[in-house]
């Protein structure tokens, strides 16, 4: 009797699930395609040159970068961002600084060039895409 | 002066002129086909390192297909000028020779020396190269990036050249060259 309501209530579940799926139609953030089409083409979209930089979301956010930075390198070698966002470069090439924090190594020292833990600025700096928000959504930044 | 003697002086100078023609022009014919990059990547010396790194760049792979080649940017046009830099290549030649930077390990280790010559005699000529194509005159600001046109106000108004802000464009920096502490105006 027990083995006989269980398997009833698995198929109850099991169709309410799938008839509840086959009447809304699930539909991914990649549209209503099939598993084995190809997605939508992405688009070619260009970075976005903002004239006086991004306003932040939040009060903290890392700023995002304003201008096209496919001609910079961030390598072992070199840091082309510094070029202009250095202690030494910045008035000349009127610049944001990059922030004292991150002259600070994690042991609380206060270094001459950037720290390592800082190197990557595209970690947290990051060029922005003329891109629609996929969800409609009413977010506004901290002013 | 009699007849013999004037066909003698008019077949001279005909000959001087003949002569002076093959060889000027095979001089000059000489000097442009060491002019190509062509012959420039025929050493694996340029072909395997600053060759490849060029054709990342906007000066191989861009927009509208137009490029600049290793002499467009290396070679002056002037022939003074390129005559000069030609004879100071016998300094390559002999590098080559004695195998100087026949490998990557090598040529890294002696890029920042490498470049560092380049920058210098660019800064010395004023960025003569680049201005073979690229004219103050002829940029329109309005149509740059508004950071690249005022950084380019400021150039013309202090004196700057091209070299002082737009090193690594082509290649890839050096290793030991810090851009934090490269602003321009400072050598």
């Amino acid at each position: 009797m027990k083995k006989v309501i269980v398997t009833l209530l698995v198929a109850m579940v099991t169709l309410m699930f799938t008839t509840a799926a086959f009447s809304t139609g699930v539909a991914s953030l990649r549209g209503d395609k099939e598993l084995t089409a190809p997605a939508d083409e992405n688009p070619m979209r260009k970075q976005v040159i903002t004239q006086g930089g991004v306003e932040r979301s939040y009060k903290i956010q890392p700023p995002m970068i304003p201008h096209k930075i496919d001609k910079e390198t961030i390598n072992l070698k070199t840091n082309t961002c510094m070029k202009c966002h250095s202690e030494k470069t910045f008035e000349e090439k009127k610049a944001p600084k990059a922030g004292d924090s991150h002259y600070v190594t994690r042991d609380g020292k206060v270094l001459e060039t950037v720290s390592s833990r800082r190197y990557f600025c595209n970690q947290c700096h990051a060029p922005q895409l003329d891109a629609s928000p996929i969800v409609e959504n009413k977010f506004e930044g901290a002013k | 002066m009699n007849k013999g003697a004037k066909r003698g002086v008019m077949g001279l100078l005909v000959m001087g002129i003949v002569l002076g023609i093959i060889l000027w022009g095979g001089f000059n014919t000489a000097m442009e086909a060491t002019n190509t990059e062509q012959f420039c990547i025929s050493c694996h010396e340029m072909e395997e390192n600053v060759y490849q790194e060029l054709q990342d760049t906007i000066h191989f792979t861009n927009r509208t297909g137009v490029r600049a080649t290793c002499p467009d940017c290396h070679v002056p046009k002037e022939w003074i000028h390129k005559v000069v830099r030609k004879i100071q290549a016998s300094n390559e030649i002999y590098h080559k020779l004695m195998g100087t930077i026949d490998t990557p390990e090598k040529f890294e280790e002696k890029r920042l020396q490498l470049a560092q010559n380049v920058w210098k005699a660019m800064k010395k000529t004023d960025s003569r190269e680049c201005r073979n194509c690229h004219d103050f005159d002829s940029m329109d600001f309005s149509r740059q990036e508004s950071r690249s046109a005022d950084s380019h106000d400021d150039a013309i108004e202090k004196g700057y050249t091209c070299i002082d802000c737009h090193k690594g464009i082509a290649h890839s920096l050096p290793e030991g060259y810090d851009p934090s502490e490269d602003a321009p105006g400072g050598n």
